[in-house]
């Protein structure tokens, strides 16, 4: 993988930033955008354009045509048996969100359990504690381990009691950057009668994602942290369970006819899909998944896991420094605190030198609790990261420590 | 520039000082007033307790703060800046200092406040980072919250 090549795709990374060349380590929050997936949706826009699934012109087709072929291509990227097991949503919070509501709600019965993880992000905590509060669902979290891994015996037991209608696991922490053995939890999680659901936010990003093998029940990514745009959400479901479920929000494109006594639904996955859809976002979407293929997850699953174990070895050499996670199996995000200084004030320094990572509590209090701290940095890496601006990083962060020693 | 001049606008010394050691990071034995504060977006948070003088004037102030260089010593040098003033004077100077973080610019004051406003004035840096902006504000919700007597405040 030509790392050079591949950054000259990205507009946005000759930027300097005061007086500094960019150095963007905080792909984990929402990753930059190559020029084709820029070019796709600004060419949709000037030649293209207009509402999908119901004009009968010339522009309408186009657009439709385009527009759903980002569904073909999502469902070829996770290896789903059918197009139809794909929807569309704004986000992993709206996919997490929609199973909560339509499965939870809609095909749980009360007395029921959800599993999640001690790793989650809120957006995979709160609909579950909102769908416990107003369904009589049980909520179960399974803890971690020291070293920041599922703790496999602790989860199997939490669903001994055949109580758990769903588990809902993240496929990769995007504090810890653990991987979790997501074929081995569906297997356990049908085991004992329970669903799986995964949060792919992360994992998507660095490995290939093949819903079949794994025998994921549901499995939730998001357009922007792929190289895509904000605003699509995609969320995949096996066909049996979208059949099953009513729909979650009400309106246009989700129906099949509308009388006052009575409306029928559309066939699925549109009965999900209420509204008009993120078309722009879907033809930007294509594009970025058709650019990630070209380049191949092989290749880039070994280019971020040489950039996450040089970054490991440098930040872990520097005196003061702690790392959180130190799993088996891990991606390209790494989290760490300084003992001298709050995360807030190295995010702050770093920034001064154009080196861009996230600090704070990153929307996982309670995995925050669990490791004992408010906050952490964290450094995430993407495609066009380069061991150089990892060696940018950990000489700053060397020098942040000597000016708050 | 050296590593130390590009941050130097926002962490002088003394805000690297206060940060450091606050001279009143703690828990009063005996006060009157107390108010929590919460920074829910950067998970910051601060308590304060105040203590009247007989003419109602704020006679020490204490907190506990659980957060960056910034906003510890925010709340102590706010703390420092506090002590002796009544309740209206406080807020004039909250009001003050407010603005001053938010634009850089010291903004029209009575002459009673000069002597507090220079020695909040290195903090006035944080206005160029909107996101940090907060972080020194907090600390003043949070008094302003206890002499309000609404016990909780947030930098929201």
């Amino acid at each position: 993988m030509n790392v050079d090549k591949i950054r000259q795709d990205f507009p946005i990374l000759s930027q300097t930033i005061r007086g500094k060349p960019l150095v963007f380590l905080d792909s984990a929050a929402s990753a930059q955008k190559p020029r084709v997936v820029i070019d796709a949706m600004r060419d949709a826009m000037e030649t293209q354009y207009a509402n999908v699934h119901r004009g009968l012109h010339w522009m309408s087709e186009r657009t439709t045509e385009a527009y759903e072929a980002c569904r073909d291509a999502a469902a070829a990227l996770m290896n789903a048996e059918s197009r139809e097991e794909i929807v569309f949503t704004g986000n992993i919070t709206g996919s997490l969100n929609l199973v909560a509501h339509s499965y939870g709600r809609g095909v749980m019965k009360p007395g029921q359990a959800v599993v999640i993880s001690a790793m989650e992000h809120h957006s995979n905590i709160v609909p579950w504690q909102m769908l416990r509060d107003s369904h009589g669902i049980e909520l179960r979290v399974a803890p971690i381990t020291d070293a920041g891994e599922l703790d496999m015996i602790a989860f199997e037991a939490l669903l001994a009691d055949g109580k758990v209608g769903l588990v809902s696991i993240t496929h990769m922490s995007n504090v810890l950057g653990t991987c979790t053995p997501a074929a081995r939890i569906a297997a356990l999680s049908h085991a004992y009668g329970a669903k799986v659901m995964f949060d792919g936010a992360q994992a998507i990003v660095h490995r290939a994602v093949d819903v079949r093998a794994m025998d994921a029940d549901f499995y939730a990514w998001t357009g922007h942290k792929l190289y895509g745009p904000t605003g699509i959400g995609v969320l995949y479901a096996k066909r049996e369970l979208l059949e099953q479920m009513p729909p979650f929000m009400g309106g246009g494109e989700m129906i099949s006819s509308v009388t006052y006594e009575k409306t029928t639904w559309a066939r699925v996955p549109h009965k999900f899909e209420a509204g008009t859809p993120a078309i722009l976002e879907g033809i930007g979407l294509k594009a970025a998944i058709d650019y990630v293929r070209a380049i191949g997850y092989d290749a880039m699953a070994e280019h971020e896991a040489a950039l996450t174990e040089h970054a490991l070895a440098r930040l872990g050499r520097i005196e003061g420094i702690r790392i959180f996670g130190q799993a088996q199996d891990r991606g390209g995000v790494v989290s760490f605190a300084l003992d001298k200084a709050h995360a807030h004030d190295v995010a702050t320094l770093l920034d001064r030198q154009g080196i861009a990572v996230r600090a704070g509590h990153h929307c996982a209090e309670p995995l925050m609790r669990r490791l004992g701290v408010d906050s952490t940095a964290r450094a995430s890496f993407g495609i066009y990261t380069t061991h150089a601006e990892i060696d940018a990083l950990a000489d700053t962060m060397t020098r942040v420590r000597e000016f708050f020693a | 520039m050296s590593f130390a001049d590009d941050v130097r606008d926002l962490y002088q010394e003394v805000i690297l000082d206060h940060g450091r050691r606050p001279r009143h990071g703690k828990r009063l034995a005996a006060y009157d007033v107390t108010a929590k504060g919460d920074n829910p977006m950067c998970g910051d948070r601060v308590e304060v307790w105040v203590r009247f003088a007989s003419d109602g004037a704020i006679a020490e102030t204490g907190f506990e703060a659980r957060g960056c260089a910034i906003s510890v010593a925010s709340a102590d040098l706010m703390a420092e800046t506090v002590q002796g003033r009544g309740k209206a004077d406080t807020k004039a100077l909250f009001e003050a200092f407010r603005t001053m973080a938010r634009t850089g610019v010291c903004p029209d004051h009575d002459a009673g406040l000069d002597e507090p406003l220079e020695r909040l004035a290195p903090l006035s840096g944080v206005h160029e980072y909107p996101s940090r902006v907060k972080c020194a504000t907090l600390p003043w919700h949070a008094l302003d919250a206890a002499l309000e007597g609404t016990r909780e405040a947030s930098s929201e």
